[in-house]
């Protein structure tokens, strides 16, 4: 199926091209990091993660978000979701396949990777993490070309897929629960040690998936024959609207129980995270603006008219992803490193090479999307002639 | 790494003859030899019985070392010894054994009244050598682990994929990562311990390599103060236990239950 990518208009072909050329400017970033040592990047002794490991936490959520399609679709018979079930499954392999990228690029020794498998370590929940999410990767790789290879020779899938798809629904829920319990076990870090964590994830997750889906949607209507209808948007929109509030209000539980108790260790984490200690404030202005969309976000989802119009939809939806972005792509990770153990404040933000390596791996993510979705469009028959 | 690690084995070799009998030289085999000669890295050619507990531990006593009025021979003496590298940039820094306040080693102990010398001044810490060690739990590749033998935590440097997953568990931040490559960095490298590659943790081994050929722990050796005491927990006629009976010792966050074996002398 994979020489339906290989067709296409010039736009098609420039945005590749573009793609190619953000992936090349990440490689070459990447190649003098392996070289010369993870020292070009922000992170230092005391604040040992960034912004890989937060990207790789916020694509997880990504990722499992898929479920929030193929759950009603398949366990649920709900058949508006028929067109758009296989976009969320090929976002979800595109984003486990960059979570597995950004693990990869934050390694000190990614040669030798494989000794998570040459010496499985089962009490530590880094192993658990790789192996549901190669697992999650596999489950959507073989769904959707078996849905999608049945539907291009208009015959029903065969009836063993069917198992293999409900255990994806519980797998997708484990691999962000997995990826929480990193954190949270860690009694060193008590910013993380939270058993609200994996519910949080997962919420926020539910949010900004589904809400990037409904973009994506928009997106391939406008530059395609595709129409994901109005009937599915509007549900995916109900969708964002509860895991967005109930996020928020996840939020403002961590928030209370670490304010009122008045523990040190608990309060400044999230003193540095909205006021900043000691002059040191760079993730203030950002956590005020992911505050900000966040309540704009809630507004434009919970009234009525303004989600059903697709034009502040769109709006409400860029609100949600780039507050969950913020939150969890940055503020999360870092601010469990600071203040540090020992109270000591080190800042950290993302060096150039960083970022670029990071728009490099989101580059081979929006290449994968791409070409996913060229095959599944292509299958349909609904790309513009 | 090759050279380092032949002359790794062969140190270790030579241990395994001291313990024999037939190496006889052994002038620093007793605990009580902290008036010891301090240049580790002449003194590792003396090859001695290897000092053996079932548990090993130390004992920091805070005044002794604080008579000591900036005194760094104990982080100067392991990290000569260890081959530590010296980066200007210190986010890059990679320390074994190191100075901090009292407030910043004991944030629950701190109060605003505290002894003027405690508040002031800067005491050692380094690796725990936990009994419950979370930096043992969470590696994904066990290139961290407690020996069954004495209770050392220790690292094994060809097996570290450098994911930092230690650092981040570690309440007491004992752990460094190699940024960078360090060699080009360490002022005079010491041929009888390896040099680490960029892209792996580290941190202190209790001076494994020292005991196994009869030696204290770097730091305990160069202490002018005698302050730091070094021996078997599980020895009951130990100097370890014998000032855990007669002062009152307390460890770094004990809530968290990592049960910490170095002890400090308040």
């Amino acid at each position: 199926m994979l020489e339906k990518a290989l067709q296409g208009s010039k736009q098609y072909w420039g945005w590749i091209a573009f793609l190619f050329v953000i992936i090349l400017i990440g490689t070459y970033n990447y190649v003098r990091q392996f070289q010369e040592g993870l020292y070009i990047t922000g992170m230092s002794r005391d604040v040992t993660w960034g912004f890989y490991i937060a990207q790789f936490t916020f694509l997880v959520g990504v990722a499992a978000s898929a479920v929030m399609v193929v759950l009603p679709y398949y366990l649920h018979n709900y058949k508006a979701f028929a067109k758009i079930t296989i976009l969320g499954e090929f976002l979800a392999i595109a984003s486990v396949t960059m979570c597995m990228l950004f693990i990869f690029v934050d390694m000190g020794q990614p040669f030798r990777i494989l000794n998570v498998f040459l010496y499985p370590s089962p009490h530590s929940l880094m192993f658990w993490d790789t192996i549901v999410l190669s697992g999650y990767l596999l489950l959507n790789v073989v769904i959707s070309h078996v849905t999608l290879s049945a539907e291009r020779k208009s015959i029903p899938p065969p009836k063993w897929i069917r198992p293999v798809i409900i255990i994806s629904i519980p797998w997708a829920i484990s691999i962000h629960t997995v990826t929480a319990f990193l954190y949270s076990g860690l009694a060193a870090r008590p910013f993380w040690m939270t058993a609200i964590l994996a519910p949080r994830f997962l919420a926020s997750a539910f949010a900004a998936g589904p809400a990037l889906l409904i973009i994506l949607c928009l997106i391939l209507k406008r530059i395609s024959k595709f129409d994901a209808g109005d009937e599915p948007i509007e549900k995916l929109a109900t969708i964002v609207t509860y895991a967005m509030a109930i996020n928020v209000f996840f939020v403002l539980m961590e928030v209370f129980t670490a304010l009122y108790s008045n523990i040190p260790e608990h309060v400044m984490h999230f003193e540095y995270l909205f006021f900043g200690i000691n002059g040191k404030d760079f993730l203030v202005p950002w956590m005020w603006t992911s505050e900000f969309l966040a309540v704009v976000s809630l507004i434009l989802l919970i009234v009525p008219s303004t989600r059903r119009k697709k034009r502040t939809l769109v709006i409400a939806c860029i609100t949600v992803f780039l507050s969950l972005w913020i939150d969890k792509g940055l503020g999360m990770v870092i601010t469990g490193f600071v203040p540090n153990p020992l109270g000591t404040v080190t800042e950290y933000s993302p060096t150039l090479p960083e970022v670029l390596i990071s728009i490099g791996i989101y580059g081979v993510g929006a290449l994968l999307v791409t070409v996913l979705y060229k095959i599944a469009l292509s299958v349909r028959k609904q790309l513009p002639v | 790494m090759g050279i380092d690690r032949r002359k790794f084995i062969k140190a270790s070799g030579l241990a395994a003859l001291g313990l024999a009998g037939l190496a006889p030289v052994k002038l620093f085999g007793t605990e009580d030899s902290t008036q010891a000669v301090s240049d580790s890295v002449s003194s590792r050619k003396e090859i001695g019985k290897p000092l053996e507990g079932k548990r090993w531990a130390m004992v920091i006593d805070i005044n002794k070392c604080l008579r000591e009025e900036n005194c760094t021979a104990c982080v100067t003496a392991c990290h000569t010894a260890h081959n530590i590298p010296h980066f200007d940039n210190s986010k890059d820094e990679i320390k074994w054994i190191w100075k901090e306040t009292f407030h910043n080693a004991f944030p629950e102990q701190e109060h605003e009244h505290l002894k003027d010398h405690l508040l002031e001044k800067q005491l050692p810490l380094l690796c725990n050598h936990c009994d419950n060690p979370p930096c043992v739990k969470v590696c994904p590749t066990e290139a961290t682990w407690k020996r069954e033998r004495d209770g050392i935590v220790m690292m094994d440097w060809h097996r570290c994929i450098g994911c930092r997953y230690c650092m981040a568990a570690c309440p007491y931040g004992s752990r460094s990562f190699n940024w960078r490559d360090p060699r080009p960095f360490i002022d005079r490298i010491n041929p009888d311990f390896p040099t680490r590659t960029r892209g792996v943790v580290e941190k202190c081994t209790l001076c494994e390599e020292r005991l196994r050929i009869g030696q204290l722990p770097a730091c305990v050796e160069a202490c002018k103060a005698h302050a730091m005491v070094f021996g078997d927990l599980e020895d009951p006629d130990s100097e370890v236990r014998a000032l855990l009976r007669e002062n009152f010792t307390i460890r770094r966050k004990p809530s968290l239950g990592t049960h910490p074996e170095i002890y400090y002398i308040v």
